[in-house]
């Protein structure tokens, strides 16, 4: 799948965030995404992840050269995950089975893909532990875990290791490497550390008064 | 001093011999109450999430009279639905006065602010971020709105509890429009006002205690309910 950015904009109040901001994402790979804070790599994720609208310019993702239509289904193709997971009041499992669970699958099938998940990112002992007793660390992981789950042909990565140690940094910045390799997804992520995004990055961008401004192929 | 013991030990005789006019009053005050319970989570859990889950104009000026009506004094709701129930009143016409139905109508309205302002609470109180989780994960927004409603659930049944516990223990609003008619309207709380006027102490201590325990009951599932909460969101 294909993302085509062209000429977004974007003001909260009378601050322009994102001002005619284009990019075409058509590799498959790790796009890192850097830029200072409040320079709105943020609100450039969840407009490509169709979470908020854009107040000018055109997004557009196409499948095998088909423009596809913006409507739930394209939506449940792509995840987000968010710098601070917003965590469920229930168990880890739980938490990762519920984005399979609102698409209507079979409770056999959710077993299965949860424990498959919890596994991929190191959780699977905690399966049953209630999430809000993990550490921050544990929490961002648990929040890939229920983005992977639902398999998404792009996944957004806002800031994943904002604000956690060094162990959990680099447990999460293998799964995104091995994710990668595997070509499970297309992956966009954010991030102020430019040595992760020579680590973790195929292609690596820039984002500077609004616009991705430069870009630089490893 | 011996009057007392002797009404407690006598109190208890008609509990323990399942005293048929004792349960029947029992039994009458959980129907109305529970139907009033009923009437109001229909009305009060739409009521209380609208106010906090969407924006509108006049939204606060609607949560602050919520809130004040929490503490409706019951004889003036009685005065009330006492004034439209009557004869002259608008709805006069149903002949309801004096009856089950209109205690119920009248423990409704007692209730109603207080499971709204409560759900609405709870409603609230759920972190923002679960919404925007939900939909990253691809709930529609209807999906979203459940997952707000599960993230509230121990708060909402809370809710619930705490109107229930207000109007088992009304009195006010029910004698007035009850009228406290044997084996019709008579319920714990106005028997116990009328049997004390009688100086008959048993049947109102029997009724005494159990209400004592119902309340005790109530209060103990508030607090496991609330524990229960405070603990998953640790």
């Amino acid at each position: 799948m294909k993302l085509h950015v062209s000429h977004i904009t974007k003001t909260y109040g009378n601050r322009m965030i994102l001002n005619d901001c284009s990019y075409v994402f058509d590799k498959t790979g790790t796009y890192v995404l850097m830029g200072s804070n409040g320079c709105g790599k943020s609100t450039f994720l969840r407009i490509c992840a169709l979470l908020e609208p854009q107040d000018n310019g055109e997004l557009a993702y196409f499948d095998n050269g088909t423009s596809l239509a913006q409507d739930i289904t394209l939506r449940r193709r792509l995840t987000l995950v968010l710098p601070r997971t917003g965590v469920f009041n229930t168990t880890v499992d739980k938490n990762v089975a519920y984005g399979l669970k609102i698409r209507g699958l079979d409770h056999a099938v959710i077993e299965r893909k949860v424990i498959a998940a919890l596994d991929f990112v190191g959780l699977g002992p905690k399966a049953g532990q209630h999430a809000r007793t993990l550490s921050s660390g544990e929490t961002q992981r648990l929040g890939i875990a229920r983005a992977l789950v639902l398999e998404p042909e792009v996944l957004f990565l806002d800031e994943p290791t904002a604000s956690i140690d060094e162990e959990n940094t680099g447990i999460i910045e293998s799964i995104i490497g091995t994710m990668s390799k595997e070509g499970r997804s297309k992956i966009i992520m954010t991030t102020h550390d430019r040595d992760q995004a020579n680590r973790v990055g195929d292609v690596q961008l820039v984002m500077k008064n609004g616009r991705i401004e430069n870009q630089d192929l490893k | 001093m011996d009057s007392i013991l002797s009404g407690f030990i006598r109190a208890f005789q008609l509990i323990f011999h399942l005293n048929a006019e004792l349960f029947g009053i029992i039994l009458l005050s959980l129907k109305v109450s529970g139907l009033a319970l009923v009437i109001a989570t229909i009305l009060g859990l739409p009521l209380g999430s609208m106010l906090g889950l969407k924006r509108f104009p006049g939204r606060d000026l609607a949560i602050s009279a919520v809130n004040t009506l929490m503490g409706l004094p019951p004889v003036v709701v009685g005065l009330f639905v006492y004034l439209i129930l009557s004869r002259k009143g608008i709805l006069g016409f149903l002949g309801l006065l004096y009856s089950p139905s209109a205690m119920i109508i009248a423990q409704s309205i007692l209730a109603l602010p207080i499971v709204t302002a409560l759900c609405h609470s709870a409603i609230v109180n759920v972190d923002p971020l679960i919404r925007l989780a939900s939909r990253t994960l691809g709930a529609t927004p209807r999906q979203e709105t459940l997952a707000i409603f599960h993230e509230a659930r121990y708060g909402i049944i809370s809710a619930i509890v705490a109107a229930f516990g207000r109007v088992m223990a009304e009195v006010g609003a029910i004698l007035i429009v009850g009228g406290n008619i044997a084996g019709y309207t008579r319920v714990m709380t106005t028997t116990i006002a009328l049997e004390t006027d009688k100086g008959n102490f048993e049947l109102a201590l029997a009724l005494g205690i159990i209400l004592l325990l119902l309340s005790f009951m109530v209060n103990a599932l508030l607090h496991k309910v609330q524990r229960k909460g405070m603990v998953s969101s640790q």
